[in-house]
């Protein structure tokens, strides 16, 4: 179905998704923002705004051709036929996409990704991240270890030609930040006084804020991966929904039995795991199927956040146990409910769809090889920026906060006691 | 009975309140307050303009024991709160007249 025509139904579409899925990543903002403690909230909001303008200019200089040069070619990497914005244009492109919107529209929705996606990292490593080391390391992050992944899932690279599946980056954004989030943390060390201190979410309300525009910006992620306005999208963004409230009732279910009380950041967390968990799904699955994929990964991620505890590293906003997890959980259930009545692409049902094990199995290669590949990059980047420059920030530096030590500025200034003098 | 105040880091409250209560205290209020010393100020940055801000974040901790353990709980704190930089705070200890437990209207040691 090669489309060479400009639909103008698909690009108003993907026009505004593209808006939504930009919206996410203050959101992300926000959601992190209000679970760290007051005096790093503008440390966590920078981070993810700065993704904003670090990973857009990169993406469109590099990034983008890395990952969808070569589009199809079932390998590793792109090629640099898009380089600095070359063959960017407003036609739809190589007919090798088949696209039905402008290319160029295409490359800003996927720019959308290429910001969200390292900006997820910044949860794992809350409080401690000198800032400078942290642009360093996003930016390297996008080129060698974003671009490849996103190729060889998106840019119809060895994984699309296996035959697994992801409809909007189960693997690419999800397992692969969570991976890189782990193998960072390993570098940067727990935060000071971790676990003995509790610090506890200095404004929840900002979490669930953050949740809403997540939630919110989603359809735009999981329906916009349709690339069009069509059937196909308007089922994504049914299962988005459904995924995300069940998610939240698996987390809140667990947590009512476990603790006695349901929390407002159990509600949070458990409708992101739900939203992560049906983003490789959203477009490939139908009925009842988000529903017990959202359920499962709210309750599947709300055990995942304990083992940190047990084997103490510290993922402060648990980005490891809902992204990693919630990932994984959304890639390997693909493998029992993906659905061909729902999308032709699928070739090889999942188990409980009359299938074979085999997208099982392809599932299972693909969330592995992101796994592991994120992971030895990232933890090469990590440890190669530590021994220059200098992964974490000083012990005083943490003492007072990022906000001032990393920034020179306060989040909060209430009260009339602040006494300030212009030099 | 005495009045044990100590004003210190912020992020030293934590190491203060566990060392008191492995010295046996029962309580303690703690108030986030403000003020400068010889630390001195920091500097802000606002849309280029620098800021010098006088009055720092701090921590006052009260607590009020009976005469004998005064100077242990002192040097509890002191302890405790200690980093070796500048801008550590400091300790006091100041007579008490009367304290009264609310609920139960005792008096003296016993309401401590």
């Amino acid at each position: 179905m090669i489309a060479s025509e400009i639909n103008s139904g698909d690009t108003a579409w993907m026009l505004i998704a593209t808006g939504l899925v930009l919206f996410m990543t203050p959101g992300l903002a926000f959601f992190y923002g209000g679970m760290v403690r007051a005096k790093n909230v503008l440390g966590m909001l920078m981070q993810n705004f700065f993704a904003m303008g670090l990973m857009a200019i990169i993406w469109v200089t590099i990034a983008f051709s890395l990952a969808f040069g070569n589009f199809g070619d079932g390998g590793f990497i792109g090629n640099l036929d898009f380089a600095w914005m070359r063959n960017i244009t407003a036609t739809t492109g190589d007919e090798a996409f088949a696209l039905s919107i402008p290319f160029v529209l295409f490359c800003a929705y996927q720019m959308t990704f290429a910001v969200i996606t390292p900006a997820l990292i910044t949860g794992a490593t809350a409080d401690r991240f000198k800032f400078k080391a942290y642009g360093i390391f996003i930016a390297l992050w996008l080129v060698l270890v974003y671009a490849p992944v996103a190729h060889w899932v998106f840019g119809g690279g060895w994984l699309a030609k296996l035959g697994a599946l992801d409809f909007a980056g189960g693997a690419v954004v999800h397992i692969n930040a969570g991976a890189a989030a782990l193998a960072v943390i390993i570098v940067l060390g727990k935060r000071k006084g971790w676990p003995r201190e509790g610090m506890h979410p200095h404004n929840l309300p900002f979490t669930l804020l953050g949740t809403g525009i997540l939630w919110f910006g989603w359809f735009g992620f999981n329906a916009g991966s349709a690339l069009g306005a069509n059937g196909i999208a308007a089922t994504a963004l049914m299962n988005t929904f459904l995924a995300a409230s069940a998610g939240m009732l698996g987390w809140l279910l667990f947590e009512r039995i476990k603790d006695g009380k349901a929390t407002t950041l159990g509600a949070a967390s458990g409708a992101v795991a739900g939203l992560v968990a049906i983003t490789p799904c959203a477009g490939f699955v139908g009925g009842m199927a988000p529903i017990i994929i959202g359920f499962l990964a709210g309750v599947l991620c709300v055990l995942a956040i304990q083992l940190k505890f047990k084997f103490g590293y510290d993922d402060s906003l648990d980005v490891i146990g809902v992204h990693l997890v919630g990932g994984l959980v959304g890639a390997l259930l693909l493998g029992f409910f993906a659905d061909a009545a729902i999308n032709p692409l699928v070739e090889n049902e999942g188990l409980f769809m009359g299938g074979d094990a085999k997208l099982l199995w392809f599932q299972f290669v693909a969330s592995a090889a992101t796994m592991v590949f994120s992971f030895v990059v990232s933890f090469i980047i990590a440890k190669a920026i530590d021994k220059t420059i200098g992964m974490r920030v000083t012990e005083e530096e943490e003492n007072e906060g990022l906000d001032y030590s990393q920034h020179a500025e306060t989040a909060y200034s209430f009260g009339s006691t602040g006494s300030m003098d212009r030099i | 009975m005495k009045l044990v105040t100590a004003i210190i880091k912020p992020h030293k409250v934590d190491d203060v309140k566990d060392a008191l209560k492995a010295a046996g205290l029962h309580g303690m209020t703690v108030d986030e307050v403000k003020g400068f010393g010889r630390q001195g100020g920091k500097t802000e940055i606002y849309r280029g303009a620098e800021y010098v801000v006088d009055l720092l974040p701090k921590v006052k901790i009260e607590t009020v024991v009976p005469d004998e353990i005064a100077e242990q709980v002192a040097d509890v704190i002191v302890e405790a709160a200690r980093t070796g930089k500048i801008g550590d705070g400091k300790v006091w200890i100041s007579p008490v007249e009367k304290i009264i437990r609310i609920r139960t209207g005792e008096l003296g040691d016993e309401a401590v």
